[in-house]
């Protein structure tokens, strides 16, 4: 198998009813990506992108292969990707996978999303999709509630007081603000938030309110991933995909009596850290999947990053910031920098890349001499993968 | 190789208050809502089961923010249950002001009863759903 690097990067704006369409959004990462390495649509040879609900919000189905053709890479073969929020990671995964096995060299891969083209009651239901249709759906459940069940359970199993926890919670999304002001592309650039207002927001799924909930975002981000060899031409600064993870899981009561652990979760970072070699230890920056406040706090669990029921610890004592034990989602994560599904997991890689290449100077949020990078996406929960990043100059 | 037990059945049995499940002969697992394995050891060959319908709460929710179409039923609680012969599914409860649901409610013995979603316009027809009552 051959080393595959990340050679360039490309992220819009994510943000709220966006003029574009999804296309033009996801052009407009790509080219970004392919510029940074000088990367012309002659050498594309297959694109990957992630999109999940093209259908619904614009009436766009297959829309991978319009994709390509707005690129110029006529006729390469072009695959859509869908595992609802973990659309993109998955696609980079397969990404590198065909990079790594020899039969591409240079790859274009990415995700692009207009949620909020639906309308918060459309989006609702559409995103309750990735619950089962036939056995969860019919009580009602959605994904705020998935979340809320998974929340009630941890204060549960762990007896940790609804109160600290409500408070953990909160400081989740209070950080998240704090570092998506230091984002530009980030959908509240301009919105710090306290834990009051958190504490006290209006109610979606007990014990989720409004701010411990991510947006519904536009957005696309895009990678132009390479080999060893051809990255050489392409930049001096590769960053090497070094580990890759994914795993399924079955419908939420299924999961009993795992649960709060989300056992796909640790079968997937598993598979990456073995594969890249390292531990959670080893891990200087981390982007995970926080669609919910409580999601960040299991997550973390998940990775490794803290024992069973302590994951709020972290935040609690500002371990999560740039000069913390892990640096965690501070590119602002889903809550702040938005959350534009099928573009997500290519957003997290990109955030990671950018800060093992150590582009982010003086933006505020860039962790110093970080090497070592993980990227946690969770696709309703159904879909989970990861993907370890390192430099190698 | 035929389902042994399908939605459609499953459904059937739940309005009328039979709780229908799949018991493993080769692990002694039950399995339930149906899939084509079973939940513990993979196996396919397995039996319909009857269940009790009841067992306890694990977890809940109120949800204030439904689904496009399902605005008129907010607030509601959303239950997962672990049933007497150890499958957890996932319900409503209706015995209670969905606004005083807190965690006292985890560990409370419940009984099925039966409600109907009518479905939308993506549901392919009416699923029939546990709602809980407190024993």
């Amino acid at each position: 198998m051959r080393k595959v690097a990340v050679v360039g990067t490309g992220h819009t704006d994510f943000a709220a009813e966006s003029p574009k369409t999804e296309i033009e959004m996801f052009c407009e990462a790509a080219t970004e990506a392919m510029a940074e390495c000088e990367t012309g649509p002659e050498k594309i040879q297959a694109l990957y992108c992630g999109n999940v609900f093209g259908d619904f919000a614009e009436g766009q189905g297959m829309i991978q292969s319009y994709i390509a053709n707005e690129l110029g890479m006529h006729n390469i073969p072009a695959t859509r990707f869908e595992g609802a929020c973990a659309s993109a990671t998955i696609a980079i995964r397969d990404a590198f996978m065909w990079v790594a096995s020899g039969f591409y060299d240079i790859v274009l891969v990415g995700g692009t999303e207009k949620a909020t083209a639906m309308g918060t009651p459309l989006a609702t239901r559409t995103f309750a999709m990735g619950t089962d249709a036939k056995y969860e759906f019919a009580a009602g459940l959605t994904f705020p509630g998935f979340f809320a069940l998974l929340a009630h359970l941890y204060a549960h199993t762990y007896q940790v007081p609804m109160e600290r926890l409500r408070e953990q919670m909160s400081l989740v999304s209070v950080q998240s603000h704090f570092y998506g002001t230091k984002n530009p592309h980030a959908q509240f650039k301009h919105k710090e938030i306290t834990v009051d207002q958190v504490s006290n927001g209006f109610m979606v799924a007990s014990p989720l309110r409004l701010l411990d909930c991510c947006p519904f975002s536009d957005g696309a981000a895009a990678l132009v991933l390479a080999s060893e060899d051809a990255a050489k031409k392409l930049t001096d600064k590769p960053v090497f995909i070094t580990g890759t993870g994914q795993a399924s899981s079955p419908r939420l009561s299924a999961q009993a009596p795992y649960l709060p652990r989300l056992r796909a979760r640790e079968i997937s970072a598993k598979q990456a850290y073995d594969m890249a070699g390292i531990g959670p230890a080893d891990i200087d920056i981390c982007e995970l999947h926080d669609c919910f406040s409580i999601a960040s706090i299991i997550a973390a669990e998940n990775l490794g990053f803290a024992e069973n029921g302590t994951a709020g610890q972290l935040w609690e004592k500002g371990e999560t910031k740039i000069n913390g034990q892990i640096p965690i989602n501070v590119s602002g994560g889903l809550k702040a920098k938005g959350h534009p599904i099928g573009a997500t997991g290519a957003s997290q890689t990109c955030e990671i890349v950018r800060q093992l290449r150590g582009d982010l100077a003086d933006t505020g949020r860039q962790v110093d001499g970080a090497k070592t990078g993980l990227v946690d996406t969770l696709g309703g929960d159904g879909t989970i993968a990861n993907l370890v990043l390192q430099s190698a100059w | 190789m035929e389902y042994k037990l399908s939605f459609r059945q499953y459904h059937k049995g739940l309005i009328k208050n039979k709780l229908l499940g799949l018991s493993c002969p080769r692990c002694g697992a039950v399995t339930c809502p149906p899939q084509m394995s079973c939940r513990s050891c993979t196996a396919y060959d397995l039996e319909i089961t009857e269940l009790s319908g009841r067992g306890k709460i694990t977890t809940f929710t109120t949800i204030a923010v439904a689904p496009e179409g399902r605005e008129s039923e907010a607030p509601y609680i959303v239950v997962l249950v672990e049933l007497e012969e150890g499958p957890w599914i996932m319900g409503n409860l209706y015995d209670m002001d969905p606004s005083r649901a807190d965690l006292s409610l985890i560990g409370r013995q419940v009984e099925l009863g039966c409600r109907v979603y009518p479905g939308d316009r993506y549901s392919d027809g009416p699923m029939a759903r546990p709602a809980f009552r407190f024993v």
